[in-house]
């Protein structure tokens, strides 16, 4: 049974720039998941602010 | 698209060891070469004036969406960049100042800048949109349009009024943030956008005057190349006195208090004065002093913008503290 192989120099070479895009790409994903738990939390994401949802509200009190 | 540049021969010469972080050794780019690409010390002074104007506006902004404006605002800002190197690529290699980007040392080819440009350009304006809206993302679109287009495509080249006109691209970032947090422009906006717009000309325009070689040998028609130093010297001092008003002009609007408004009087009174120096001087005084009272008004120029934006904060900051206003 072969060890693990030595890393490729191709690899080696790349290795930093690799990091440095998985990293930026890590911070992305969190910048995206930050904002949209802000846009949530301030109710920058409701569809229809103040419109249908009241008045549908309203209509199925109505209806009682 | 056909460009004029031939890329240079990758590996042929070193970058700057500062950024480069693993194609030092092997001619192949590194993470830092293409972060060079998004001009950084720029890109620093975008996020700058940015954030000022995104502080100074009347409307509160919560601080994650305050965090990712900025931050798409500046890669934006360095989107436009990596196009400039893209296109610029040749004239680059030419001029000392320039010859370490990475395009012109063969770090990075043209192609790679343009795909990396055209990407975050992409990403930033969309980024942006769904973060702060439409017209911050609309701004933010101009901005690298004008910067890509109108300035490094178009102007550059072609008329010594370049800088004039291109420093508009520059000018727009407070503006972009304002935009983020009231969703609109009104005239403190206007009046940032002009303070920048109408410092840039003397600003580089110094630097032209100790860097002439430079523009001449990459056939920039700098001011300085077309129309000659003593024309140049006469320009920065028009400029900069037709910079004093809109600097005060800021002064009676809602974002001014009082450190703001001892900043510009203080600011543009020293900056009118190395002005008037300047234009008092002959290119035979200038080289006996090795260009000591140019490199002092650019030295000046550049901490008469970091301190006029600074003043801007720092009210916005006392007056969210209750001190002032």
């Amino acid at each position: 049974m072969s060890g693990f192989r030595e890393p490729h120099e191709l690899h080696k070479r790349r290795g930093g720039l690799n990091l440095g895009v998985g990293v930026v790409l890590a911070l992305f994903v969190a910048v995206v998941f930050g904002l949209t738990v802000a846009k949530v939390s301030t109710g920058g994401f409701q569809m229809n602010p103040g419109g249908n949802m009241g008045q549908s509200q309203s209509q199925t009190g109505g209806g009682n | 698209m056909v460009r004029p540049f031939k890329q240079a021969e990758s590996g042929s010469e070193m970058s700057d060891a500062t950024i480069n972080q693993t194609g030092s050794n092997t001619g192949e780019a590194g993470f830092g070469d293409y972060f060079a690409l998004l001009k950084p010390r720029v890109m620093s002074l975008v996020v700058f004036t940015a954030l000022v104007g995104l502080a100074a506006a009347p409307v509160a902004v919560h601080p994650m969406v305050a965090f990712a404006s900025i931050l798409f605002i500046a890669v934006g800002g360095g989107a436009s960049g990596a196009l400039n190197m893209w296109w610029d690529a040749d004239i680059d290699r030419v001029m000392k100042r320039t010859a370490r980007r990475p395009v012109p040392s063969g770090k990075v080819t043209a192609d790679e800048a343009l795909a990396v440009g055209l990407t975050l350009s992409v990403m930033s304006v969309v980024m942006l949109w769904l973060a702060a809206g439409p017209v911050a993302a609309g701004l933010l679109a101009f901005t690298i349009f004008f910067y890509a287009v109108v300035y490094t495509m178009w102007l550059k080249r072609s008329t010594p009024q370049n800088i004039v006109i291109g420093g508009a691209a520059g000018a727009f970032p407070p503006m972009i943030g304002w935009a983020v947090a009231t969703g609109g422009v009104s005239i403190e906006s206007v009046l940032m956008f002009a303070l920048i717009f109408m410092w840039t000309p003397p600003h580089f325009w110094a630097l032209a005057l100790f860097m002439n070689s430079d523009y001449e040998n990459a056939g920039v028609p700098m001011l300085t190349v077309t129309h000659g130093r003593k024309v140049t010297r006469k320009h920065i001092l028009v400029y900069t006195i037709l910079l004093a008003p809109v600097a005060l002009g800021l002064c009676f609007t809602s974002i001014a208090g009082p450190t703001y408004i001892a900043a510009a009087v203080i600011l543009n009174a020293l900056f009118l004065k190395g002005a008037v120096d300047i234009w008092r001087r002959d290119e035979a005084a200038a080289e006996a002093d090795k260009y000591k009272v140019e490199k002092g008004f650019f030295k000046l120029s550049l901490a008469y913008l970091f301190l006029h934006f600074g003043a801007i904060l720092m009210d916005a900051s006392l007056k969210s503290w209750g001190i002032w206003g």
